[in-house]
């Protein structure tokens, strides 16, 4: 999501797995949106973006330290179809009160945009016109359709779809003026069995960004771990994750990456480049005019654990936050905050050295001195993760930690 | 929850009604202050160590000045130190210097802007406001509280206590009613579920700014009926600034933007001026109000201070003649 002077641009990028013709998203928008103002994205940018924002470990020994993996993004609001049967007849739609305000085929996909007199007129609209809607949809669509917004309505049109040759669906993009920063998230839940995750990458001119409708809460960064967790991480993270949630009692929204698109230390991948950000929406970025010092096209330039990118002014926010119904009463309202700091999730891993308590005296205090770090290691993933403390000692080789003596077991013994 | 509601505000009077300290200042900057650590520390607000100690010294150093310049013999360290606290709750940087520079302003503008003897904005809301317009790095984030349920009704518990004290429970009640009231006929309006209502009305920084910055004595109309105007203007601004402009922080850009009405407020509606006095050592002080206007009730110099903000309040009442609204609104304090 790009936003910048009431101008947003949103980029949808869903996981969906099933049969491409049951899949239909509809979202809420605040204007008809005309032909050229839609576009189908690189999934490979989106990629990026995920690969560059990821919670990441770092191994001090090794030059080489990042690694990451985390599951791509999904923004809701999919609803499935049943058959694809052609648009229903506008006087029929006319009927309902719903208006087709226009319809486009862009990519593999095809889109209606729809704006509604009742919502259960767009319900049977929608009904009638092969998406199964869920029951309750009607009482989600109905604040949308008072509020004045239109609906963009998209599903796969198979033989666009068989023409791209790919097995997935690539990111739909649109972009609209609208003072309202914001992402509905309340038709996602109309049809969810349980809490649903979202990612929300948000790119700004100037600072990080936060709801103002709901808490922001950093994520736990910067600890030290067992060494292990690198054989594993995304399980690892999606324990520290879960546990973070649990927590906050499934309120309030994670951030897990702020950074000036500039630079990155260390870097889970290279910052975006121009091109990229501007295939994402990043419309103020200036071809001809690069910030002053940089002389020309971005060209990275590779440290080991550095990135510099010649691309001032793009600020990333990468947002996570598993909603529910009842956790989750409104849509998510955002605003640009003017904080500049950098933020990132990393972990960090100490390789120990490798040699023999015997070696020399100072290498016998080393040794006494790892056993406590590792200790620590394993406590910290415990109070991160919620895992069993003994199990992680065991994965670290250590001897199970005791319960320490109660204070008064030695007293008079 | 209405339970809940009605239990904090029985639970809110029972503690309004115990003796704090002689001053309310006492018992607001001790609520404040709880607000303040309990946020940095179990909310991890973005707030430097740093930045709260130099906000509290320049917040002195100024009122130092400025009560030098003004010729006054005591330096009014009370009202200083709310302000700082207020602009720890509420303003966030990315720099050391901003708060300082916010308090600088909070405080001067007691003594810059001031018309018919009271100072024209509330200081920590004209310094937050100061900031957000002038200065890089700045923000306030709404949602650092949360909406929680429990940590809402504590505020209003501390709030309520804090708002009997200084005599201005009728404006925070009136405002919540205004504000809430157009709040629930949107949410009905649009046919949102009513949990919308409860999230937004359970919203921490609502809550503080209802009973710790729109209720300030000192800028706040000082008849009921000016109070009851004002409170529907700031909740009125503040709803369409945010539900049709969809604003940042609609809530302290209304209560700046009301502020200069104030006066107008005072002068249709006549009434003694507030101020912030105690004597004596005894836990038996004094609140006086200066009178401004010639019709007023020479009776109201003295106040008895256990409940002296009741009293006042009844007193006011009388002395406007009309029916006061916020005896029927003390049991809704806050409750969605």
């Amino acid at each position: 999501m790009v936003h910048h002077d009431d101008k947003t641009v949103i980029s949808i990028m869903s996981d969906y797995q099933g049969d491409l013709s049951q899949f239909a998203m509809v979202v809420p928008v605040p204007t008809v949106l005309q032909r050229g103002q839609i576009h189908i994205g690189d999934p490979g940018v989106v990629k990026h973006l995920d690969d560059y924002s990821a919670p990441r470990l770092v191994e001090y020994d090794d030059p080489n330290p990042c690694q990451m993996f985390y599951p791509g993004a999904e923004a809701g609001m999919r609803m499935s179809r049943m058959a694809a049967p052609a648009l229903a007849e506008r006087k029929s739609a006319n009927a309902l009160g719903v208006k087709i305000e226009a319809q486009y085929t862009v990519g593999e996909y095809d889109i209606v945009i729809l704006s509604a007199r009742q919502s259960d007129g767009l319900e049977t609209w929608l009904n009638e016109n092969g998406y199964r809607i869920p029951s309750g949809a009607s009482a989600a669509l109905a604040p949308y359709i008072r509020d004045g917004m239109k609906f963009f309505v998209a599903r796969v049109n198979l033989k666009e779809q068989a023409k791209t040759g790919l097995d997935y669906l690539r990111p739909i993009q649109f972009a609209f003026e609208s003072p309202k920063f914001m992402l509905p998230i309340r038709l996602g839940m109309v049809n969810a069995a349980g809490p649903q995750d979202l990612v929300i990458y948000l790119l700004t001119e100037n600072g990080r960004v936060e709801t103002t409708n709901y808490r922001t809460i950093e994520m736990p960064t910067g600890i030290d771990v067992p060494q292990f967790v690198r054989d594993d991480f995304s399980k690892t993270y999606s324990a520290i994750f879960d546990r973070q949630v649990k927590l906050n009692d499934l309120r309030g929204i994670f951030t897990e990456y702020v950074w000036n698109m500039n630079w990155c230390d260390p870097c889970a991948a290279p910052p975006l480049s121009h091109e990229e950000l501007k295939q994402l929406g990043v419309f103020w970025l200036d071809e001809q005019n690069p910030p002053p010092g940089w002389g020309g096209a971005p060209r990275p330039m590779y440290r080991p654990q550095m990135f510099i990118a010649a691309t001032a002014g793009v600020v990333l926010t990468r947002l996570h936050v598993r909603y529910t119904a009842a956790t989750f009463p409104e849509d998510l309202f955002f605003q640009e905050t003017g904080d500049s700091n950098n933020f990132q999730v990393r972990y960090v891993l100490h390789r120990p050295w490798d040699g023999s308590p015997q070696a020399c005296a100072a290498a016998a205090t080393y040794f006494q001195e790892l056993d406590q770090r590792r200790a620590t290691e394993a406590r910290n993933l415990a109070d991160l993760t919620g895992w069993d403390i003994a199990d992680i000692d065991r994965r670290m080789g250590l001897n199970p930690s005791k319960p320490s003596p109660a204070w008064w077991q030695n007293l008079w013994h | 929850m209405t339970s809940n509601a009605a239990g904090f505000a029985g639970w809110a009077r029972q503690l309004g009604a115990i003796r704090l300290p002689n001053d309310p200042r006492i018992a607001q900057m001790a609520m404040l202050g709880t607000i303040l650590a309990a946020g940095a520390y179990l909310y991890d607000f973005a707030l430097d160590p740093r930045q709260t100690v130099l906000t509290f010294a320049a917040a002195l150093l100024t009122q130092a000045i400025t009560d030098r310049i003004n010729g006054r013999e005591a330096i009014n360290y009370r009202s200083a130190l709310i302000t700082a606290l207020s602009i720890a709750l509420l303003l966030r940087a990315d720099s050391l210097w901003v708060h300082p520079a916010a308090a600088v302003v909070a405080i001067g503008s007691k003594s810059l802007l001031r018309l018919r003897g009271k100072h024209l904005f509330n200081p920590s809301c004209c310094g937050v406001i100061v900031a957000l317009l002038a200065m890089p790095g700045v923000w306030v984030s709404p949602g650092q509280w949360g909406n929680g349920i429990a940590i809402a009704g504590w505020i209003a518990v501390a709030g309520t206590m804090a708002v009997s004290r200084a005599a201005r429970g009728d404006l925070s009640s009136a405002f919540m009613l205004f504000y809430g009231g157009a709040m629930l006929a949107r949410v009905l309006w649009l046919g949102q579920r009513l949990a919308v209502f409860a999230h937004r009305m359970a919203s921490g920084s609502l809550l503080l700014f209802a009973f710790f910055m729109i209720s300030d004595p000192r800028t706040s109309p000082d008849d009921w009926r000016g109070r009851l105007v004002h409170s529907a203007i700031v909740a009125g601004l503040a709803f369409v600034l945010g539900a049709h402009f969809y604003a940042n922080n609609p809530l302290l850009w209304a209560l700046f933007l009301a502020a200069p009405a104030v006066p107008l407020w005072d002068t249709i509606f006549k009434a003694p001026q507030f101020e912030w006095k105690v004597k004596g050592e005894s836990d038996v002080s004094e609140i006086q109000t200066s009178l401004v206007c010639d019709d007023c009730d020479k009776s109201l110099r003295r106040i008895a201070p256990a409940d002296s903000g009741a009293r006042l309040l009844r007193l006011l009442r009388r002395q406007g003649g009309g029916h006061a609204p916020q005896q029927n609104l003390e049991g809704r304090v806050g409750s969605p």
